[in-house]
C-alpha cells in the first residue's frame, strides 16, 4: 500500500549548487471512492486518477532539484474504499508528512485538515470541488489545485455571454454532484447577467442506451425555445443521450457538450503538448482535470521549495500565497494562489471531444487586479475567514 | 533542346535580393520573403512542426528543427529541397550553430536533453543531461559556452563546449524560452516567458548582473511574456518579442531600460533582420504573419502573410 518513488536521479552532476542535498518529503494521500454507476458500460475510471499526474510532476521536479541541490521523495498511501482515512492519515502524519496532496471527498479532506497533528501542515486539496471548502468550511491548511464547480461554471457563463447566447434551459441530474453543478450554474448565470428559461429535472429509470432517441424528444419537447441547452450531470451519467436527440437541435455545454475543465486531453497551446507526451508516455493515457491537479500541486510545491530554498510547509505555503509564486502551468499565462480561499486561480478550458473551444477568462471581463480572478470567488465576495478574511 | 533551354531559366533566376525563411510550424512549410519587395516568393514543404531555423555561414544550407518528424533537416535555399535529415535526438526545438559554423547545439524537448551534432559528419558528438523541456539555445561568440535554458526547470544551464559537461546552473523565473549572447560575449540574456522577465547575465562569471520587467498601457501584466530576443546590429539595443502582448520591446543594452514598444501581429515568437540590417522581421504566430520593422525609425512599415503559425525565422543574404 505505500510505495516510495526515489525523486532522487543519478546524481554527480557538475554544476549542482547545494552542497548537502535537503530532502522534501511529499505524501500522496488518496482515499478512493465506489464511483456511481452510470448508463454506459464503456467508461472506467482509471485506478490512478490523479496519482499518474503527482508522479510525473514529482519525477519533473526532480530533475529541477538534481541542478538546485534539491531532493523530492514522493510516498504514496492509497486508502481503498472499504477501509478507513482517518487512521491512514493519521499514521502519515505520524511518519512525518507535512505536504500532502490529497485525492479525497470533501469529508475526509475536512477531517484531515482538522486533526490536530495537522496543524501547520500544507494540504492541497485535487479531488473536491465543492463551493464550501473555499468558503464557510475553508481551512487556513488547505490549499485548491482543482477548479470549484463556480470557477468553472463562471467560466462557462463568461463564454456564454460572449457568444451571445440568452435564452438558456437546463436539464439537471438528481445525484449531490449534479445538484452543485447546478447551483453554482444558476449562480454564474446570474452573476453575467443570464437568466434561465426552464429547468427540468430528469429522473428517468429507464435504459437510455436503447429508449434516448424515443424518450429525449418528448422529454425536451416542452422546453421554452433556447439557444443552449445546459447540463447538470456530473458523473456523465444520462447526458451524452440527451445530445442529437432534443426536440430542437441545440447544442449543449456543461457536463456534456462544451464542457468547462481544469484540464484535458485536447489542450495543446502554450506547450500543453509537451506535457501532455510525458503524460501518456508515463501513464499510457489522456491527462484529466484530476490528474492535472495533482500535477500543478506538485509543481507548486517544488516551485516554491526552488525559489524559497526552504522545505518546510509555512515556508512554501507563504510563497504560493504571495503574489511573487508565478507558476508556470501550460495554460498561457502565470497561476498564482488566492490569499483569501487558498484556491490555485487558472484558466478555464471549456473543451469538447476533440479541440479546446476557447478558454476563459475573455476578453472584456475585466478586473481590477487579475483577470484570472473574474472566475470563482473573489475576494470582496468570499465566505472564507480561516486566510485572515477579505483584505 | 527544350531540356537546355529550362535549364538556362531555371539558372538564370537564382534569387537577388536578400531573403527571410520562416518556419511555418501549423503548415509544416518554409515561406520564402523577398526583402526587397516583401513579397512571399517560395513556400516549401517541409517535415512536420518545423520551428527552429538557421543558415550555414555561407547560406548554401538551411537548417530546420522539424520538431514532430524528429530530425534537423537540411534545406538547399536554391531549391528548397531537403537534401537530407540529421540526427537530432527526439522532439527538437530550438538549436544553435557554433561559430565554427560545423556544431549543431540542439534541444530536445521531450527528452530534457541537448544533443550536439556534426554537420559534415551528421553524427551525434554528445548528448548533455539538462532540464526538463530545453528550449533556449544560444552560444558565445568564441564558441567555448553553450547555454541551454529549460523551461519547466526555469534554468540557463551553462555547458562547456570543450568537455560537454554543464559548469553552471542559474536559476531565472518562470519559463525561460531563449537564450542570447551579446555580440562581444561579455552578457548572457534570458527572457523568462512565464515569469515575464529577461534576466541579464555577466557571462564570465554567471552572476545575474540586472533584470528587465516590462509594462505596456493597456495590456495585462500577465500577457506579457517575453520569448525571441535579438541585438540590434550596434549591439546598443536589444528587442524582445513579448509573445501575447502583441508587441517588441526596444530594450537599452546599457542601461536595461525599455526605450519602447513596437506594435506587431498576434502572439510574437522570433525576429531576424534583414542581411543589410535596416529591417526587423517578426513571426506573429497566432495571425500567421510577419512584421517588418524599419530599424531606423522603429515604426512597422508592412504585414505579410505567411503560413499557419509562423515561428522561426532566419536571414539568407544572397550574393
Amino acid at each position: 500500500m505505500k510505495r516510495m518513488l526515489a525523486g532522487v536521479l543519478a546524481g554527480g552532476l557538475a554544476g549542482a549548487t547545494g552542497a548537502q542535498a535537503e530532502m522534501l518529503r511529499i505524501d500522496w494521500l488518496e482515499r478512493q471512492v465506489v464511483p456511481p454507476p452510470v448508463l454506459s458500460n464503456m467508461q472506467a475510471e482509471p485506478a490512478t486518477l490523479g496519482l499518474d499526474g503527482a508522479r510525473l510532476s514529482l519525477a519533473d521536479i526532480a530533475t529541477t532539484g538534481k541542478f538546485t541541490g534539491q531532493e523530492y521523495r514522493l510516498v504514496e498511501t492509497v486508502v481503498p474504499p472499504e477501509a478507513d482515512f482517518l487512521p491512514a492519515a493519521r499514521a502519515a502524519l505520524a511518519d512525518g508528512a507535512r505536504v500532502l496532496v490529497v485525492r479525497a471527498p470533501a469529508a475526509d479532506l475536512l477531517a484531515l485538515a482538522d486533526l490536530p497533528e495537522a496543524r501547520g501542515a500544507l494540504i492541497f486539496n485535487t479531488d473536491a470541488p465543492d463551493e464550501a471548502l473555499r468558503g464557510t468550511d475553508c481551512r487556513a491548511n488547505v490549499l485548491h489545485t482543482l477548479p470549484s464547480y463556480a470557477m468553472r461554471t463562471d467560466a462557462l457563463a463568461q463564454f456564454i455571454v460572449t457568444k451571445r447566447w440568452t435564452h438558456l434551459a437546463m436539464i439537471e441530474g438528481t445525484l449531490p454532484e449534479d445538484r452543485a453543478y447546478a447551483a453554482a450554474l444558476r449562480a454564474s448565470l446570474t452573476k453575467f447577467g443570464l437568466s434561465l428559461a426552464a429547468e427540468k429535472t430528469w429522473d428517468f429509470d429507464a435504459n437510455m442506451r436503447r429508449a434516448a432517441a424515443a424518450e429525449v424528444p418528448l422529454f425536451t419537447q416542452d422546453l421554452p425555445e433556447h439557444d443552449l441547452l445546459l447540463v447538470a450531470d456530473e458523473p456523465g451519467d444520462f447526458a451524452r443521450y440527451v445530445a442529437y436527440n432534443t426536440w430542437l437541435p441545440r447544442p449543449l455545454a456543461g457536463s456534456e457538450g462544451a464542457k468547462p475543465v481544469g484540464w484535458a486531453g485536447v489542450v495543446e497551446q502554450n506547450g500543453a503538448a509537451q506535457l501532455q507526451n510525458r503524460f501518456r508516455d508515463l501513464a499510457g493515457r489522456e491527462m484529466s482535470a484530476d490528474d492535472y491537479a495533482a500535477w500543478v500541486a506538485i509543481a507548486a510545491i517544488g516551485e516554491a521549495a526552488t525559489r524559497t530554498k526552504a522545505t518546510d510547509a509555512a515556508t512554501l505555503r507563504g510563497y504560493l500565497l504571495s503574489d511573487k509564486a508565478r507558476i508556470g502551468g501550460f495554460l498561457g499565462r502565470p497561476l498564482g494562489f488566492r490569499d483569501w480561499d487558498g484556491q490555485l486561480r487558472q484558466p478555464i478550458p471549456i473543451v469538447t471531444e476533440r479541440a479546446v473551444v476557447a478558454q476563459a477568462p475573455f476578453e472584456g471581463f475585466l478586473h481590477a487586479t487579475n483577470e484570472l480572478d473574474t472566475l470563482g470567488p473573489d475576494r470582496p465576495e468570499t465566505q472564507c475567514t480561516a486566510f485572515g478574511g477579505a483584505k | 533542346m527544350i531540356r537546355t533551354l529550362l535549364l538556362t531559366t531555371l539558372l538564370a533566376s537564382p534569387a537577388l535580393a536578400d531573403e527571410i525563411w520562416v518556419t511555418n510550424e501549423m503548415d509544416d512549410t518554409l515561406s520564402v520573403i523577398d526583402v526587397d519587395t516583401l513579397a512571399v516568393t517560395a513556400t516549401y514543404p517541409i517535415g512536420e512542426r518545423p520551428r527552429g531555423v538557421t543558415f550555414s555561414k555561407d547560406f548554401k544550407y538551411l537548417y530546420v528543427c522539424a520538431s514532430d518528424s524528429n530530425a534537423v533537416q537540411v534545406i538547399d535555399p536554391d531549391t528548397g529541397t531537403v537534401l537530407h535529415d540529421l540526427p537530432s535526438g527526439d522532439d527538437p526545438e530550438q538549436f544553435v550553430l557554433a561559430p565554427d559554423d560545423r556544431l549543431l547545439y540542439i534541444a530536445n524537448e521531450n527528452d530534457a536533453v541537448t544533443t550536439v551534432v556534426d554537420t559534415q559528419t551528421r553524427k551525434v558528438v554528445a548528448q548533455i543531461d539538462v532540464g526538463v523541456e530545453p528550449e533556449g539555445m544560444g552560444i558565445s561568440p568564441d564558441g567555448k559556452v553553450q547555454v541551454t535554458t529549460s523551461e519547466t526547470t526555469n534554468m540557463a544551464h551553462w555547458i562547456d563546449t570543450q568537455t560537454h559537461k554543464i559548469i553552471a546552473n542559474s536559476l531565472v523565473d518562470s519559463r525561460p524560452r531563449h537564450a542570447e549572447f551579446s555580440p562581444d560575449g561579455s552578457e548572457l540574456w534570458v527572457s523568462s516567458e512565464i515569469g515575464g522577465t529577461v534576466a541579464v547575465f555577466d557571462a564570465a562569471t554567471q552572476v545575474e548582473k540586472g533584470k528587465i520587467s516590462f509594462a505596456i498601457k493597456g495590456v495585462r501584466a500577465e500577457k506579457i511574456q517575453p520569448v525571441g530576443m535579438l541585438f540590434s546590429p550596434d549591439a546598443t539595443k536589444v528587442f524582445v518579442a513579448l509573445g501575447p502582448a502583441n508587441h517588441i520591446a526596444v530594450v537599452d543594452a546599457k542601461t536595461l531600460t525599455v526605450e519602447r514598444y513596437i506594435l506587431v501581429g498576434r502572439r510574437v515568437w522570433h525576429m531576424a533582420f534583414s542581411p543589410d540590417q535596416t529591417r526587423l522581421f517578426t513571426t506573429n504566430g497566432v495571425s500567421g504573419d510577419v512584421t517588418v520593422i524599419d530599424v531606423a525609425s522603429l515604426e512597422p512599415v508592412a504585414t505579410i502573410k505567411v503560413g499557419r503559425f509562423p515561428w522561426g525565422a532566419a536571414a539568407r543574404q544572397t550574393p
